[in-house]
């Protein structure tokens, strides 16, 4: 993933890979000219010579393999001056400088005594800058002499230097690391810098914009932004953070309905599905975080919110591998600030790792019947009961109420039956169920062999039951009023996570390099949806989100996604959805001040990009995948359409049956779409777009043209258009491709 | 048990005095570095940096400035205000001129050497002509106020720019006035504060490069007088700059102990722009770096801290091997340690006075390694100051521990040292023969009979000792072609036969001194310079009543000429018959001329073979009584020796045997002991040359095949000197860096990283 800046306006060159064909990885520079760059799947370094074809196209024709073995990382490689002139790349493992001049087709191996982890070129002068894994930056210079190389050090970093930027007339070098510092060197002198400093997390890369005029940089987090040329914050662009590790789990604030989970280091991010924005992120660790690799810091391991939202339990655990640091706050959500306020801090609520901690979710009951259990590696769980503070106040604090424990096992799962009257805990192999009254031990399940991984009581009208998954790959389905059990599959679940508004409890599965999805419901053994191979990468949580108003789903299969949504994170943070309609119906107007591609210039790069991902739709169209980005420019009248706002338009529902029925022309195209599988993942997507972005505001701009053609209609429905319009439904968007 | 046992000796407490300035022979291969005691050092960049010449310090003797002029004249000044020339013949000061300028601050000479201008703290730069046999004061430069702290002239010899406080001047030499003054001063927050322009250099295209006490490293134009370039390489001052001579590299050296390389290179490849550019750090030193030089090869840097650092340019190197390493010499090649080996003391020699010391004892033996304890502490016995200004040129104990010599430049003394119990008590020798001075070396013989001295011009005195406390002038050794450098190294056989020894020169010659006992005792002798005629053996003695002054053997034989001193400066030449003379046989041959210095030579005591270790690492081994190399000596020449040996970067400073086993040669250098068995195959260069470590895991078959000729232990770090007191047991002199560090003055604080 890297980005770059292309005249004024920014555009994310994301997974570029899947969208022009796989032997090309990178687009790496692009010349003023017609030449372009790119990386190949054998880590060939190929230029493309583009020749103008008759009208706007060009084509590329020919290939030349530049250079062979170059590392696959986007870092190590640069261009000097003239593109022809000078290129800087090294191959990472043999700690190898290569400068390579196309003129005199000479190449010049240098080795240096550190690991070198970026490198840049100078603009101007042939001057290649290489940033080291021990925080040095090397000026290398006289490179084309045999001998009579020479390089200069800066020395700032105490890490790895992770990218390096010139400024456009060389007299500045922009350098960022771990430190999340922004350094600015000015005339390649040790004792002149000037620094930005706190920009949130580690930087991973540095671009100039071509005018010099702004510089912006992406950091490990997820985050880009945009600095003045005065080392001046201008912009920050961000959606959801990515942290190092989500330890926390997916969680749903039942105030906002906002996803929780870990955000910066020591802090609780509340993102906003909707507006894919953060809601606000809260300092939970408050401790000072040192940007140093290695050091262990305390960090966040595990959140619960109360039924209202109006407590929030968080456990933070510093790693240490002799006595683990833990420390259980409760907060008590403050409406006058909107904000949560500290209320309990209790150290070392357990001996050992805190492996899970639940609210007793009672709507109906006041607040003194609130308990939290934590259950912990020591063996024990612990149940936590407010009481009431002797000062005149009346303030509330949390203390310890019950210990419980079974056969010294270690806690591993703790889970409150819907009702709020019973406790699973699972220790180890077996299952315990606890009266959360009296705290009797009421029965225990067991199912071996294999340690218990998930386990949750089932809802409404399943509240009988009570589902567990062992990590022999069993999920198992226990009866509470016969105490036996009542089914069991076969299936290695990874997550276990019922629907709070429904009985349906989705379970994921990983088999053989693929993550699947079973939604069943606990009173019947067969699954009522199955969706193999969600995605390649493992899921490791999952989220059902309430919606706000239920949805109206016409299949029945997919009735369970009805009342809430499912969210997946996958190990390489990716936030995935179900869902069963388009992204431009999800989305608000508000992202369409992304909308960059009316405006982009007519380059050869972006002809040669509208080129390939025309091929690629086609390609995705015949294997039955479908694909939403499309375009219309050979369309006058949907071109038209995306200037009007959408909020004149009446509603969509209202006008698209009749607008598709004006449209829809040849008979064999019809079925075939409705052949095609309807459920519409967002996963499969996310890697259908080359820029996840931009194809949200194309998305939406062909739904605001959808109805922009029937705006003047306005007529009521009768009901065969109603009749029309559900089974409009039924399709999916697909037919757009024909344009 | 371990092969020896190890005096493990740490309380020599010697401080090297740190580096004042460098000078490097302009085209030629030596640099000459002045230290802060005012000794003065050669090294010769041909002899693989061996510190050739030393002349010791002298305590009103401090030497500010040193420069090369006239060829190989080599010149100092001071804050004496005097302007000496060394004599590196003789190995000390020659003569010296008063600048009349009150302290010299700077010195510098014109590129074609007739020329000397020093810089005074009156503020004046005056000329001085070179001339034979001295300097000749030519005339005074426009005369400002300001002390000149730095002087440099053009190639062109036409201008000179001056460095001062706050300023720099430009002189024109022929009309000798200021034609430009350019203020270097710093402004922070309208603060003026003192900027001391430290160093100077002035470019044949009229650039001059200023460093300064604010860190700066600057470039002006001489003419418009503006500042073309100012990097800021440090916080704190620059104190030294050098430029090489093909003027597109400049060396700077800062107080906090770093060295920076400035660059000239091509903005773009094929361009004609050019800019300075700072490329490569070092950071070699812990204090001020008070000098740099700048050879064609390498980047030379001295500090306070003692140091000397010679960073080779690699891509100026041509091939990889000793050229290319990383020196660094904070000890003198030269022995400043002797060891009385029946009676276990050790004497130290510091600049003006001498320790002598007992050796510890055990009574205890252990394993391999391990540390024994001590039943008798080392015991410091005498501390011998040296009495006048000047320092200490040599000085030795004999083995039986009952003398020591020493020698200055201008006296020789000989202690007789006795023991009663615990008690020392030590007696100065009176009347010691008037020799021609300073003793460059001192050797006793192995019974303790005699004291070599090694003196100028090639010659070597043989002193008697007599009990109980006297000693008479024996003889006189010359090389038969004579010599005009002074010996500096000796080296006698254990059987009291041979004699070798080395001048500045590098010839070995070996003196039979058996023949010579026939003649013995002739008569107290005074040498003095060479006879009017020519060649010969030739010494001088005291016949009848008139004192002689010269004496000759003519080559023919025929008997002996000499000049009888008749009183009121007149001599008489006579000629004696040649039976009155003694045998002419004292001079028993020399070792092929080899290009290179010695650095340590030793006369095996059971073979007679004369060991010899050159400045580049190659060893010889020379048969005295065959007067040829030894078969393994040719062998070892054959094959050539280790790859790894040959790089290492510093000389072997001493050589001993091992009675117990012939075959064994040990020797050292700074940072290895090695015992060399010739016995056991040489490694080839694809073998582990320091393979002991590796040697003790494998099983002893395995191991008797990866047995070479060379067994290096780098234990002991730094060594000064390492002997063996007996069959098995050795003595180590040690030195750590951090314990010198400790002496010095605090370096410039400097925030450190993480700290």
């Amino acid at each position: 993933t890297f980005f770059c800046f292309h005249s004024d306006i920014y555009f994310f060159n994301i997974c570029l890979e899947d969208c022009l064909s796989s032997l090309w990885k990178h687009i790496l520079h692009v010349s003023d000219a017609v030449d372009i760059f790119l990386w190949s799947d054998t880590f060939q370094l190929v230029s493309v010579k583009l020749t103008k074809a008759a009208g706007q196209d060009l084509e590329a024709k020919e290939l030349s393999v530049v250079l062979d073995g170059v590392d696959a990382s986007p870092k190590c490689i640069a261009f000097g001056r003239e593109v022809y002139s000078l290129l800087g790349f090294f191959i990472s493992v043999g700690c190898w400088l290569v400068g390579r001049f196309f003129l005199s087709n000479e190449l010049y191996t240098k080795s240096g005594n550190n690991q070198f982890a970026c490198i840049a070129c100078h603009p101007t002068e042939d001057c290649i800058a290489t940033g080291h894994a021990d925080g040095k930056i090397r000026l290398w210079r006289n490179f084309y002499h045999k001998k009579d190389y020479t390089f200069s050090t800066l020395h700032w970093h105490h890490d790895t230097v992770m990218d390096l930027a010139f400024s456009m007339e060389g007299t500045s070098l922009l350098s960022g690391g771990v430190e999340s510092v922004l350094v600015l060197w000015h005339n390649e002198s040790n004792c002149q810098k000037d620094f930005l400093p706190r920009l949130g997390s580690a930087i991973e890369y540095i671009s100039m914009s071509s005018d010099g005029t702004l510089c912006c940089t992406l950091h490990t987090d997820n985050r880009i932004t945009i600095i003045n040329s005065n080392l001046r914050f201008s912009k920050s662009i961000q959606g959801l953070i990515k942290s190092r590790d989500v330890k926390t789990g997916l969680v749903v604030d039942p105030r906002t309905k906002a996803l929780v989970l870990n955000g910066e280091p020591g802090h609780l991010q509340f993102y906003c599905l909707q507006s894919d924005q953060q809601l606000f992120s809260l300092d939970i660790v408050q401790r000072q975080y040192i940007h140093q690799a290695g050091l262990n810091q305390a960090d966040l391991v595990k959140v619960a919110f109360s039924a209202q939202g109006k407590w929030l339990a968080t456990v933070e655990e510093r790693e240490e591998v002799t006595d683990p640091e833990l420390q259980l706050k409760l907060w008590l959500y403050d409406e006058e600030t909107q904000s949560f306020k500290l209320n309990t801090r209790i150290n070392m609520p357990h001996e050992d790792h805190i492996t899970d901690m639940c609210f007793r979710e009672m709507d109906e009951l006041e607040d003194d019947s609130l308990i939290l259990v934590t259950a912990g590696r020591d063996c024990v769980f612990k149940v936590w009961v407010m009481v009431e503070d002797t000062d005149p106040e009346g303030s509330v604090s949390w203390s310890c109420d019950f210990v419980g424990s079974y056969h010294n096992y270690q806690a591993t799962n703790c889970c409150f039956s819907e009702d709020g009257s019973l406790l699973a805990v699972s220790f180890e192999e077996t299952v315990t169920v606890w009266d959360s009254i009296t705290w009797d031990l009421k029965c225990t399940f067991c199912h071996p062999p294999g340690k218990i991984r998930n386990i949750c009581f089932g809802r409404l009208t399943c509240s009988k039951y009570l589902i567990g998954a062992t990590d022999y790959g069993f999920l198992c389905c226990w009866n509470l009023l016969s105490c036996a059990l009542e089914w069991s599959a076969h299936l290695n679940v990874l997550v276990l996570q019922p629907d709070p508004l429904s009985e349906h409890i989705a379970a994921v599965s990983w088999l053989s390099k693929e993550s699947s999805l079973f939604v069943f419901k606990p009173n019947e053994p067969r699954p009522i949806y199955i969706q193999r191979n969600l995605c390649k990468e493992k899921i490791q949580l999952a989220a059902f989100v309430p919606r706000d108003e239920p949805e109206t789903i016409v299949s029945e299969k997919y009735h369970w996604l009805r009342r809430s949504q499912l969210f997946f994170l996958t190990d390489t943070q990716e936030l995935m959805t179900l869902s069963t309609k388009s992204l431009e119906e999800r989305l608000t107007p508000s992202s369409k001040q992304l909308a960059v591609e009316e405006s982009l210039p007519v380059t050869p790069f972006s002809l040669l990009l509208g080129k390939h991902r025309r091929q690629q739709s086609h390609e995705d169209i015949d294997l039955g995948k479908q694909v939403h980005n499309k375009h219309k420019q050979d369309s006058p009248a949907v071109k038209e359409l995306l200037h009007t706002p959408a909020h004149v338009l009446p509603s969509a529902s209202f006008l698209c049956p009749i607008f598709i029925n004006s449209l829809l022309i040849s008979k064999e195209n019809k079925s075939a779409e409705e052949v095609a599988d309807e459920v519409e993942m967002e996963s499969e997507k996310t890697e259908d777009d080359s820029d996840e972005e931009r194809g949200v505001t194309e998305m939406e701009q062909e739904d605001t043209s959808a109805m922009e053609l029937l705006g003047e209609m306005t007529r009521k429905l009768s009901k065969s258009q109603e009749k029309e319009l559900r089974k409009i439904r039924k399709m999916d968007y697909s037919w757009i491709s024909a344009f | 048990m371990g092969e020896f046992e190890v005096h493990r000796v740490r309380f020599f407490g010697l401080v090297p005095a740190g580096v004042r300035c460098l000078a490097c022979q302009p085209r030629g291969g030596r640099l000459a570095l002045a230290r802060t005691d005012g000794a003065v050092e050669v090294y010769n960049f041909a002899a693989n940096y061996f510190q050739e010449k030393v002349i010791p310090g002298h305590e009103t003797r401090s030497v500010e400035a040193l420069c090369w002029a006239a060829g190989d004249r080599l010149f100092g000044a001071g804050l004496s205000g005097d302007i000496t020339e060394y004599d590196l013949a003789l190995l000390c000061a020659a003569r010296s001129v008063d600048g009349c300028g009150g302290p010299i601050w700077s010195m510098a000479a014109n590129s074609s050497g007739t020329l000397l201008a020093i810089g005074c703290e009156d503020g004046s730069v005056k000329l001085f002509q070179v001339v034979p046999g001295g300097i000749q004061f030519e005339r005074n430069l426009d005369r400002r106020k300001g002390r000149i702290l730095c002087l440099s002239w053009h190639p062109s010899d036409t201008h000179i720019a001056a460095g001062s406080i706050d300023f720099l001047r430009v002189f024109d030499v022929c009309s000798g006035q200021t034609v430009q003054r350019i203020m270097v001063n710093y402004h922070v927050l309208k603060v003026r504060r003192e900027c001391i322009v430290w160093s100077i250099a002035f470019l044949s295209n009229g650039t001059i490069v200023t460093s300064d006490s604010f860190g700066r490293v600057q470039f002006w134009d001489w003419q418009r007088g503006t500042l073309m370039e100012s990097h800021t390489v440090s916080t704190s001052a620059v104190l030294s700059l050098a430029v090489s001579e093909e003027e597109d590299s400049i060396v700077v050296g800062t107080s906090t102990g770093a060295t920076y390389q400035f660059q000239l290179l091509p903005v773009k490849m094929g361009s004609l722009e050019k800019r300075w550019v700072r490329t490569k750090p070092f950071q070699h030193h812990t204090h001020d770096v008070r000098a740099v030089a700048h050879s064609s090869t390498a980047l030379i840097s001295g500090g306070l801290d003692a140091q000397l650092v010679i960073r080779p340019l690699m891509e100026k190197v041509q091939k990889k091997g000793y050229d290319a390493a990383l020196r660094k010499f904070t000890f003198p090649h030269r022995r400043l340690v002797s060891c009385a080996r029946k009676a276990r003391l050790l004497l130290f020699q510091f600049s003006q006075h001498l320790e002598l010391w007992r050796l510890g004892s055990t009574d205890e033996t252990g394993k391999d390694g391990e540390v024994l304890p001590l039943c008798r502490m080392p015991e410091h016995l005498v501390q011998l100051k040296s009495k006048g200004p000047e320092h200490i040129y040599c000085s030795c104990v004999s083995p039986c521990g009952s003398w020591i010599a020493y020698s200055t430049a201008s006296r020789f003394h000989l202690y007789r040292v006795q023991y009663e119990g615990d008690g020392v008590s030590i007696k100065k020798v009176p009347k010691v023969p008037k020799l021609l001075l300073p003793a460059y070396q001192l050797q006793f013989s192995s019974d303790s009979g005699s004291l070599f001295v090694a003196s100028a011009r090639g010659s070597v005195h043989v002193l008697q000792l007599l009990e109980p406390g006297g000693c008479k002038h024996l003889h006189t050794f010359r090389p038969p072609s004579g010599s005009s450098e002074a010996v500096y190294l000796l080296a006698s056989s254990a059987d009291g036969h041979w004699l070798a020894a080395v001048g500045g020169d590098w010839a070995i010659h070996i003196y039979d001194m058996k023949c010579f006992k026939v003649g013995a005792g002739a008569g107290g002798m005074t040498p003095t310079s060479l006879p009017p005629w020519g060649a010969g053996c030739q010494w001088v003695q005291r016949i009848g009543p008139l004192p002689v002054s010269h004496c000759c053997i003519p080559r023919a034989g025929l008997g002996m000429g000499l000049w009888e001193e008749m009183g009121g400066g007149h001599r008489w030449p006579r000629l004696l018959p040649s039976a009155c003379c003694p045998p002419a046989l004292q001079h028993h041959s020399t070792v092929p001329m080899y290009n290179c210095a010695v650095t340590a030579l030793a006369i095996h005591p059971i073979t007679n073979n004369l060991v010899i270790a050159y400045s580049d690492q190659q060893l010889f081994e020379f048969s005295i009584p065959e007067k040829q190399y030894t078969a393994w000596s040719r062998m070892v020449q054959n094959c050539g020796l280790h790859r790894v040996w040959l790089e290492r970067d510093s000389p072997i400073t001493h050589i001993t045997f091992n009675p117990k086993n012939p075959s064994h040669i040990l020797l050292h250098d700074t940072y290895m002991f090695c015992v060399l068995d010739k016995s056991l195959p040489l490694p080839d260069n694809s073998a582990l040359l320091m393979n002991q470590s590796t040697l003790k895991q494998l099983p002893e078959t395995a191991r008797q095949r990866q047995l070479h000729a060379f067994k290096i232990c780098k234990k002991f770090q730094p060594l000064l000197y390492a002997d063996l007191l007996d069959e098995n047991c050795l003595v180590m002199v040690e030195r750590p860096i951090m314990d010198i560090k400790t002496q010095l003055p605090l370096p410039i604080q400097q925030k450190k990283f993480g700290t």
